[in-house]
């Protein structure tokens, strides 16, 4: 199936930032994720967990809560503002500062009239929620320390408080205390250390669950201020100010905590009679999936998500809830994001990655010989580190094919550099006259030639920039027909620099002619997000991968799917290729076999040659070893399109160079869990 | 042929009390297991064997107490039968014949009169295939009845036992099988299973081993094969069924109990630790460790005060719920192979074998009691697969039981054997045996054999090993050392031809040692060590070498791989008679002229029992076990029995035991002894108020004596109540503490010496008669009314009635017969508060 020089790359020190919160909107089904880097990612529950949107963080940011209010979310962090989010063009939309220190945690109400606030100095503060903004209203009593977790009844009339040692009630009318309900400190040595409540739930039957430092989820009445029953989740006996337990309920008839030794554990509101109805809380699975302590909990629809210091989102579905058991309802672990973080210069041979505050470019290496490993003649090498100014961290960069352009865009700004390499002397230099449109940008590409750049700007428009050695000319701006106003997160130009296709959050691609800068075309909008793309050299067929493993080949020049796209619908895709949990990433053409299509994704490398038959669902589908065993008459007969390498693991990206060979970045799984700091509390054997 | 029906093979015995879960009484004063063919009860607070209920006629498969009277048990067998026992008393009440082989049983509250039982399926492949069934137990008064009304509950249920309960007020049965989890509502006749994957991807076994349903809550408790215990909950939803996962064990969890109110769940496994799980509160749990073998089952009594666990050792311990041992009911010990003979202890006549590892045991087959183990290696045995380490491999007691030889070996498997021969004395101080000498190398190579010489006067040891070398070892002074203690050392090393040596035997008087060397017999004189003869009879090795005792002390016996039993005469050093019969086990009783031989022929063991003086077997056992039998032993009895019929005269003055290879110890038991047993059981009544203690029965006889004194000179006792009373009081109070019987027991005697009781009232012998004669006139009277009325009168009327009927007989006097009616009629409940008084 055709043989490559790959080089394996494993000098790209990405590390996922662990997650701090998390929230469900049931309504739109989407879970918003906030990471200790302060950056907010919006997954989509229905489409396999796409991450959509990626909102990048700030230095010294730190979210603390994340709450939604109908289709807007509010955040709040250390920093003491509340800090709401521009969903469709994936930025900060304002900050608004509650004067109350440090803020612990935010809750909205389920009638979506307001935000409450637990601060620093003891106080709960409400903010109404207006159409564009939100407005300071009151605070609640006073208390003497600070509020850790705030849960509202959800007829809006009460709001529980978690604090140190104790949990308030207060009335949000009067905004008076009603009750003060005291958690227990744990006993012997840890009995000196405050109790932390770091987390309430209030039912609307009353009941107010509360998760705490102790590691007990206890259960209290609100009519009466009593403790009901508690539950021991973790061992008391290590007791540090991480451990947490979160707490997310659904339907009030299930319950989630997780805990700081990793595990998830589900309690259920279910009769012990059976066919009487005096229900009880009952503990019932423990999930663990977690190397580190959890810091965030959701109960979704059909599964349960977690989120914690070692930065992975796992959901893991509820099999008594799941209607159908398919791909889409397997258990899911989210290790790097769904976007590209490497971009190569695919002639000269460098590579660009993106940091969260830094850029890299490297150069890379040269190797002789024969064989299935490769002696290396000369290392790889870095050739420049590449700080942002400012405190945002960056959304989006590129390199130029070429080589000789670096370009990337923060929240605040777009900078672009030209790369000046004489042997080993390397040096940029910052184009300062960038014209007014390049502000920021929420997606780069550069055209093959390297003439032009691509910019995605906001309302789904994409700005044409050309290059020079003088410096840079805007050009013009591609504006989409529907006039949607989501940001596109996709662009591919093509080789002969006729075509531009972009993709946005609301599924839709749109394609342009480069030449007439005029709208060409729009892909029929599918159900799902579009998560890679890239358009034939050759034939100038768009070939597009789903976030549901669906693939699609849109002829531009017929404005239609073309024959190959067509059988593939009408046939269906091999189970085993409907089963992959990450969604496929870079989309490449090989030119020297023009019906090949190269894609990839986290786990596996896959060439699918668009002359041979499909697999239906008899068919082996990972064939390589049969076909080998065969004699050269039999392998006709028996292989498929689809042929997957699975050498390589844990992928961030795959390129195919003009040199016709392959560059594969792996980050293993293992050196990120070996960078992430010590778990604070690990499962021993038979304790 | 001999007639064998009244001489049948039984496990009475050392046999497995492990084998299903120990029941303790509603009134926690028994535990009964099942024990072979009988059920055993003992006593929770002493560990006394107390009395077992013999009836079955093959292994007792399940015990169950009856729900409607706390008082009986059922019992299933594998002979097809239910019973029920009375089992304070042991009296057998019914036997429901069922027809099929019986493998567990069920009982549930809710059932009233249904028993469910574990039957195999038609079927004939093996430990497949079972079926729960529920048996209607028809309602009639004869002893003997067949139930008839089976109806299947479910087939294709898991051969364990333990993988079926029944749930909360007997609504629903959960069975498990493999990886499958049924519940049956008998409400609704409806069946919801739940299965679980094979493994998850962490490498999990999910196969479910037992299964406990919560009193009171609908949840389900699961053990698994990798440790995991699951609560299931919900489990009337196909669907939303729920279950929480509790992890401690390292191993498969072997059983599951829940405590009588629901708030505790016990859990045992092969870690030998029983664990108290707090049911509701998740983690809280306590252990209780270090218990012995491998936990099998655990029990709880009704009212929750004590749990009963038994182990793979053949163990049941009792401990209280506050998680303390009290009791621990040792059976025999039986490992994985027993490596020594089955010898008998002439001292205490206790059995003696392999134990615990590096251990010997001994047991009392008689009183079916575990003596103790005496630690022969005395080195800590390590329990980890695949070690290699020293086990006690050879045994010998001489004539008096005044010293044992041991053998123990490591390295069996691997070139370099390592071996010591160690000799004890028994030590009267201790009444245990002491190490007296070791012989690091007593061969060049591995100890094939050993005997003691039977002599009186001299004792030694005759040991042959596969170096081609015989030794005779002596007790002598060393003269080296000059101690006053006797160390034992090498006498005499023998050999013939560098032949291998095969067995050796010692003659009956100890002239004559005869020592096997492949086909070879040589006899030698221990006297002068000199070479007496050769006896031949080629082909074949000799297997078994044995003389003939008292009358025919003159004969010597041997067998030969090549399926040849040979009688030698050694006077005449003749071949006396040979026959061809494959003998695998040569045994010889030491208290009779008999030779028991076991014959394994096409998949089964015949025994032949014979004279050595005559050909021809005195007793024949066709088709004794379907396994090759290569341990047995004569055990005499403690009274010989005496029978008369020739087929079982052999067994009077010992018993055949005999160790197949599924370790089971089976015994011939003959119709007499079986009868004497059976009565001897009905007989035996105990008193309510008193467990069968070793205290007991002292008092028991005293109070024997007493009511036997105080029968005949009744009036003697017609004092009055109150002075006797405060005899009582005063004995009790000068007697030491340590010496009294339990406080339970003082205070009713002291309370009945207290109470006037109506026997009281009678006391007065004045207001007696007038009460008799008025009773005697009415009855008079109304015999003369009617005879109709008279039939309804309670019993005690009846009797009553009786005696006026004999007193219009002439030929007793008035005056008699008061007399007579008086004694049969006093209650002599009373009289227990004599007992302190008369010491």
């Amino acid at each position: 199936m055709g043989e490559f020089k790959v080089h394996r790359v494993r000098f790209f020190d990405y590390m996922p930032s662990g997650i701090r919160a998390l929230a469900f909107n049931r309504d739109i089904e989407r879970i918003a994720v906030a990471r200790m880097d302060g950056s907010v990612e919006v997954f989509h529950c229905s489409d396999r967990f796409f991450q959509e949107k990626i909102i990048p963080g700030r230095e010294q940011c730190g979210i603390e809560g994340l709450s939604w209010v109908g289709e807007r979310l509010f955040s709040a962090g250390l920093n003491g503002g509340i800090t709401e989010y521009d969903l469709t063009n994936q930025k900060v939309k304002y900050t608004v500062d509650a004067y109350g220190g440090p803020i612990w945690t935010i809750a909205g109400n389920q009638q979506g009239t307001h935000l409450a606030v637990g601060c620093e100095d003891g106080t709960v503060k409400l903010f109404e929620v207006n159409e564009d903004k939100i407005q300071f209203e009151r605070n609640l009593d006073r208390q003497k320390s600070r509020i850790i977790s705030l849960s509202w009844h959800p007829s809006g009339s009460k709001i529980a408080a978690g604090m140190m040692d104790m949990i308030q009630i207060f009335n949000v009318e009067t905004g008076h205390s009603v009750h003060r309900l005291l958690a227990d400190r744990g006993v012997g040595t840890s009995r000196s250390k405050e109790c932390v409540v770091w987390s309430v739930v209030y039912l609307s039957d009353g009941t107010i669950i509360s998760g705490d430092s102790v590691g007990m989820v206890k259960l209290w009445d609100d009519q009466t201020g009593t403790l009901i029953k508690s539950h021991n989740v973790t061992k008391c006996d290590v007791i540090t100010s991480y451990l947490i337990v979160p707490l997310e309920w659904q339907n009030e008839d299930s319950l989630v905590a997780g805990t700081s030794e990793g595990t998830v554990v589900q309690f259920q509101f279910i009769s012990m009679v059976l066919g009487k109805d005096d229900k009880e809380w009952v503990r019932t699975r423990t999930f663990k999936n977690h190397t580190h302590d959890i810091r965030a909990v959701a109960e979704i629809t059909t599964a349960v998500v977690s989120g914690g210091m070692d930065a992975q989102l796992v959901v893991r579905p509820l099999l008594d809830k799941v209607e159908v058991r398919s791909a889409a309802s397997a258990l899911r672990k989210i290790h790097f994001p769904h976007r590209r973080l490497v971009s190569c210069a695919r002639k000269s041979g460098l590579m660009l990655f993106q940091y969260p505050g830094h850029l890299e470019l490297w150069r890379l290496g040269e190797s002789e010989g024969k064989g299935s490993s490769l002696f290396v003649k000369r290392n790889p090498e870095k050739l420049l580190h590449l700080k942002v100014k400012g405190e945002d961290h960056i959304r989006c960069s590129a390199v130029s094919p070429c080589g000789e352009w670096i370009v990337y865009s923060t929240a605040s700004s777009l900078r672009l550099y030209r790369l000046h390499c004489d042997n080993n002397n390397v040096s940029i230099t910052k184009i300062s006259k960038l014209p007014m449109v390049l502000s920021s940008a929420n997606q780069l590409c550069f055209s093959s030639d390297s003439s032009h750049l691509f910019s995605a700007s906001t309302q789904s428009s994409v700005h044409l920039v050309s290059l020079s050695q003088s410096g840079c000319k805007f050009v013009g701006t591609l504006k989409p027909k529907s006039g949607s106003h989501q940001a596109i997160h996709l662009l591919a130009a093509s080789e002969d620099g006729k075509w531009l296709a972009s993709a946005n959050s609301d599924h839709e691609v749109h394609i342009y002619n480069l030449q007439t800068r005029k709208a060409h075309c729009t892909v029929p909008v599918y159900s799902s997000a579009v998560t890679a793309m890239g358009i034939h050299p050759t034939t100038n067929c768009l070939f597009m991968m789903y976030a549901d493993q669906q693939m699609c080949e849109y002829s531009i020049e017929q404005k239609q799917y073309t024959d190959w796209s067509r059988m593939v619908q009408r046939k269906g895709l091999h189970r085993f290729w409907m089963e992959r949990d990450t969604p496929c990433l870079n989309v490449m053409f090989n030119p020297q076999h023009p019906s090949h299509v190269i894609l990839h994704d986290t786990y596996m490398l896959c060439i699918i040659d668009q002359s041979l038959p499909l697999p239906d669902d008899k068919t082996q589908f990972y064939n390589q070893l049969t076909l080998k065993s065969l004699p050269e008459e039999q392998r006709k007969s028996h292989s498929h399109a689809f042929k997957v390498c699975k050498t390589f693991k844990d992928i961030l990206c795959v390129e195919l160079m003009s040199d016709q060979s392959l560059v594969v970045v792996e980050r293993p799984l293992e050196d990120v869990a070996s960078q992430l700091p010590a778990p604070i509390k690990q499962k021993k054997f038979a304790t | 042929m001999v007639e064998e029906s009244d001489v049948r093979v039984v496990r009475f015995g050392g046999s497995k009390i492990n084998l299903r879960p120990p029941i303790i009484s509603t009134d926690s004063r028994f535990v009964l297991c099942t024990s072979g063919d009988s059920v055993k009860v003992y006593s929770t607070r002493t560990e006394e064997w107390l009395h077992s209920l013999q009836g079955h006629t093959n292994q007792v498969t399940g015990i169950a107490l009856n729900p409607a009277n706390h008082l009986q048990v059922y019992s299933c067998s594998a002979d097809g039968t239910v019973k029920l026992w009375d089992f304070i008393d042991g009296i057998l009440i019914k036997t429901f014949i069922i027809g099929y082989p019986l493998f567990a049983i069920y009982v549930s509250e809710k059932h009233e009169g249904i028993v469910f039982l574990h039957i195999a399926m038609d079927t004939d492949s093996k430990k497949e295939g079972f079926q729960l069934v529920a048996v209607h137990l028809p309602k009639s008064a004869e002893q003997e009845v067949e139930a008839k009304e089976l109806s299947a509950v479910s087939s294709h249920i898991s051969p364990n036992p333990s993988c079926t309960a029944f749930g909360r007020e007997g609504q629903y049965i959960a069975f498990a099988r493999n990886l499958q989890l049924n519940v049956y509502f008998f409400r609704k006749q409806k069946t919801y299973s739940f299965s679980l994957k094979a493994t998850d991807k962490k490498g999990a076994k999910n196969a479910f081993t037992c299964i406990a349903c919560h009193p009171t809550d609908d949840c389900i408790a699961t053990g698994h094969e990798d440790g995991k215990i699951r609560l299931w909950r919900n489990f009337i939803h196909k669907k939303e069924y729920t279950y929480s996962t509790q992890h401690w064990h390292h191993n498969a969890v072997n059983t599951l109990c829940f405590t009588p109110e629901g708030t505790n769940l016990l859990s045992g496994g092969i870690e030998s630790v029983l664990v108290q799980w707090q049911y509701g509160t998740g983690n809280r749990k306590e252990f209780l460790p270090r218990l012995g073998g491998s936990i099998l089952h655990v029990s709880a009594s009704s009212d929750g005060q004590l749990f009963c666990t038994s182990h793979s050792d053949n163990k049941i311990t009792v401990i209280e719920s506050s998680f303390k041992v009290c009791g621990v009911i040792q059976g025999l010990v039986k490992g994985d192979a027993v490596l020594t003979d089955l010898m008998i202890d002439p001292r205490s006549k206790a059995l003696v074998l392999n134990g615990k590892p590096g251990h010997l045991q001994f047991y009392s087959l008689l009183r079916d009691k575990h003596l103790y183990n005496l630690d022969i290696v005395q080195q800590e045995y390590i329990y980890e697969a695949g070690l290699d380490q020293f086990e006690v491999v050879k045994a010998a007691f001489d004539i008096k039981g005044y010293w044992l030889a041991t053998v123990e070996e490591r390295g069996q498997k691997s070139a370099d054997l390592e071996f010591f021969l160690k000799l004890w004395s028994y030590d009267e101080r201790t009444q245990s045996f002491v190490l007296n000498t070791t012989i690091t190398a007593a061969h060049t190579d591995r100890i094939i054999s050993m005997c003691f010489s039977s002599s009186e006067e001299t004792t030694m040891l005759v040991t042959i090993a596969e170096d081609g070398q015989f030794k005779a070892w002596c007790q002598g002074v060393d003269a080296d050392t000059k101690q006053d203690q006797n160390f034992w050392s090498c006498d005499f090393v023998g050999s013939y031809h560098n032949l291998k040596p095969t067995n050796c035997s010692f003659s009956a008087d100890s002239s004559l040692l005869a020592v096997s060397f492949q086909e070879v017999i040589t006899i030698w004189s221990p006297d002068t060590w000199e070479l007496l003869t050769t006896l031949c009879q080629p082909p074949g090795v000799i297997r078994d070498l044995c003389f003939g005792r008292l009358s025919c002390s003159k004969y010597l016996i041997s067998t030969t791989t090549r399926n040849l039993l040979c009688c030698w005469n050694l006077l005449t050093c003749a071949l006396e008679w040979s026959t061809s019969v494959e003998v695998s086990k040569l045994q010889s009783d030491p208290l009779s002229e008999n030779v028991a031989a076991f014959s394994y022929q096409s998949k089964h063991t015949d025994l032949f029992v014979f004279k050595p003086n005559e050909p021809r077997p005195l007793f024949t056992h066709k088709n004794v076990c379907s396994e090759k039998i290569h341990r047995a032993v004569f055990v005499p009895r403690e009274e010989p029995l005496n029978n008369c019929d020739e087929s079982s005269q052999w067994l009077n003055r010992s018993q055949l035991y005999f160790l197949t290879q599924n370790m089971d110890l089976l015994t011939f038991s003959t119709a007499t002894e079986e009868d004497r047993m059976l009565s001897s059981s009905t007989r035996l009544v105990i008193d309510d108020s008193v467990a069968v203690t070793p205290f007991y029965l002292l008092l028991g006889k005293h109070r024997q004596q007493q009511q036997k004194l105080n029968t005949p000179s009744h009036q003697a006792a017609d004092r009055p109540q109150q002075p006797q009373g405060s005899v009582t009081i005063t004995e009790l109070l000068h007697t030491p503490a340590h010496v009294l019987p339990p406080a339970s027991v003082l205070c009713s005697m002291f309370v009945s010496s207290l109470l006037i009781s109506n026997t009281g009232v009678l006391q007065d012998p004045l207001r007696k008669e007038m009460e008799s004669s008025e009773q005697e006139m009415n009855s008079e009277k109304e015999e003369e009314d009617s005879e109709g009325e008279m039939e309804a009168c309670d019993s005690q009327q009846e009797l009553r009635v009786q005696g006026s009927v004999d007193e219009v007989t002439p030929k007793l006097s008035k005056a008699q017969e008061r007399e007579l009616k008086r004694v049969r009629k006093t209650d002599f409940s009373w009289m227990a508060g004599l007992i302190a008084s008369k010491p």
